[in-house]
């Protein structure tokens, strides 16, 4: 498995705000890796320091095994970035930015591919347009775009859909979903977790600077608090042998019982059964990716690094 | 190359999509300096004998307009860029700080070179200026466009607001253009201010400037080079070692 990005004990100190406090961990090449964490966890300046646009105060990191000081040209040109914040030039159209990107990186005569990022980004029609008259939307593509231009092997995404509709979000995702079947390495920031669990195969969380956890997608999701059972009875009071299992009532009537497995079920509705209780609804529930997120975010976790 | 070209290109056509207000603009104005200035003082003055005060305007407006449009724009392009956002997609591609440098001071000097020649071609309907050695005419306007592009680079880099950077124009640029010796030959001062103007290196680029059109300076021009070319090796050597060590641009 060879690594995309390495972060190797970072630590970035503002005043004395320590932003990041020695962060260790490897985004393997071909993931789609999502890093999670509340505002002010150090997502963005981790990204910043990934980019060179913020210099550590002590670590190391790489991309595609160039160090992103000592052969800042060499790594540079390994990622693209989508910063969070929505920045434009307002003096050039959407070409002549995309162009000048390129150009930026060295490349040329680049129009071929920034002609297909532009339809795979539904932009084509705006090619022409200034950066000026475009919607928050199609300034947020444009965005996308722009750290496409240049093919990086790894793309970083810092918050992309924040404020961006529907329609966008599938075209982006399908787009970025592709790339990543490609073979290039995704990292996504977001605040949608359900976007995180639906596209990512590993998962950081950062609290605080620090990171609190580093699993793939569904040992993460195994982690969490067991499925719960929720039942409409006929009678209000439980059996005694079930009355341990109560976690809680639902305020439409519903009963919460706790459920390790699924095995558990049968014997759960047998007792009820056997103390002529029906059942009049019946649903389970699984722990999603927002309540593990929840959970670990309230719980002072040990730190992983 | 291609990463110096295309942002050299880049900051030309920032400044040419605007043209009216970065080129002719500051053309214009010159013109109404020289139009009211020639109109009262032409048969008043004559600051070198054989000399009329508008020839002898005429090169010293062209170089201050040539001087505070290279300053402009780095300077302003640098505090939008800032003030924007945008200046990561500068930073987060693989330029060097050589090819950063280069680009934004190449593309300002090119600007204070258009509008001086502008400002000077329109002032030749009013009086035609000799042109006694041209080679010197050029060197002084190389090396003042570089040396305010290059102060226009530390200014937008070390401002954080417009208002910070208008202090840094109307409180040192302003100043020191104005009293160099644009309007007047520093002869014609008492001699403290002869002095003061003495240790204004603006005074080198206007006088030796001037030498290149008509021979006759108040300062040899090779003193005037040697202080110039100074200035503009160690703004160099400064602007270079800011850009290089990432200064405000990277936390």
């Amino acid at each position: 498995m060879t690594i995309a990005i390495r972060f190797a004990g970072i630590s970035k100190q503002y005043g004395t705000f320590q932003a990041l406090n020695d962060v260790s961990f490897n985004v393997a090449e071909g993931d789609f890796f999502a890093l999670l964490g509340p505002n002010g966890a150090g997502k963005t300046t981790l990204i910043s320091i990934l980019g060179g646009l913020t210099h550590a105060s002590c670590g190391e990191v790489t991309v595609m095994g160039h160090d992103v000081q000592r052969d800042y040209r060499q790594a540079r040109r390994a990622v693209g970035i989508v910063p969070q914040e929505l920045v434009f030039d307002p003096f050039f159209t959407v070409r002549e930015t995309l162009q000048f990107q390129s150009g930026y990186f060295g490349l040329r005569s680049n129009d071929d591919w920034i002609d297909e990022i532009l339809a795979n980004l539904g932009l084509s029609e705006k090619a022409d347009t200034n950066m000026r008259a475009l919607s928050g939307g199609m300034k947020r593509r444009v965005m996308v775009a722009q750290a496409l231009v240049h093919r990086p092997p790894v793309i970083v995404l810092d918050e992309p859909t924040a404020g961006v509709d529907v329609a966008l979000r599938q075209t982006l995702w399908a787009f970025i979903r592709r790339l990543n079947t490609d073979g290039h390495t995704i990292v996504l920031t977001t605040h949608y977790l359900e976007e995180a669990e639906e596209l990512c195969n590993r998962i950081a969380m950062l609290k605080q600077g620090r990171l609190i956890a580093l699993e793939e997608k569904h040992q993460l999701m195994n982690r969490g608090r067991s499925r719960s059972l929720l039942l409409k009875l006929s009678s209000d009071t439980l059996p005694e042998s079930l009355q341990g299992k109560l976690i809680g009532r639902t305020d439409d009537g519903y009963l919460e019982l706790k459920l390790p497995d699924c095995s558990a079920l049968e014997q759960i509705l047998a007792t009820l059964g056997n103390a002529g209780i029906s059942v009049r609804d019946i649903q389970i529930s699984k722990p999603d990716l927002e309540d593990i997120f929840l959970e670990m975010m309230q719980t002072p976790a040990p730190s992983l690094s | 190359m291609t990463g110096f070209y295309t942002l050299f290109y880049k900051e030309i056509l920032r400044f040419w999509k605007v043209s009216f207000q970065t080129v002719a603009a500051p053309v214009l104005t010159s013109l109404l300096y020289l139009l009211v200035f020639a109109h009262v003082l032409d048969a008043h003055v004559e600051p070198y004998p054989g000399v009329r005060y508008t020839a002898f305007l005429i090169p010293g407006l062209a170089m201050m307009t040539l001087l505070q449009n290279a300053f402009a724009n780095t300077s302003s392009s640098l505090i939008q860029s800032k003030i924007t956002g945008n200046i990561v997609y500068i930073l987060l591609p693989p330029l060097s700080h050589l090819e950063f440098f280069s680009a934004y001071v190449l593309a300002a000097m090119l600007r204070g070179l258009m509008v001086g020649t502008g400002v000077f071609i329109a002032a030749l309907y009013f009086a035609i200026p000799s042109f006694a050695y041209p080679l010197w005419i050029l060197a002084f306007a190389l090396i003042g466009s570089a040396t305010m592009a290059m102060l226009g680079i530390i200014a937008g880099i070390w401002a954080e607001k417009f208002d910070q950077l208008a202090a840094f124009q109307n409180f040192l640029i302003m100043p020191l253009t104005f009293l160099s010796g644009v309007f007047y030959s520093v002869h014609s001062l008492p001699a403290f201010w002869q002095q003061v103007s003495h240790a204004n290196p603006v005074f080198y680029i206007i006088d030796g400037f001037r030498y290149g059109f008509f021979g006759v300076s108040d300062a040899s021009p090779w003193l005037s080079l040697g202080v110039t070319g100074s200035c503009a090796v160690v703004l160099a050597a400064g602007t270079l070692r800011l850009l290089a060590s990432g200064y405000k641009l990277r936390h």
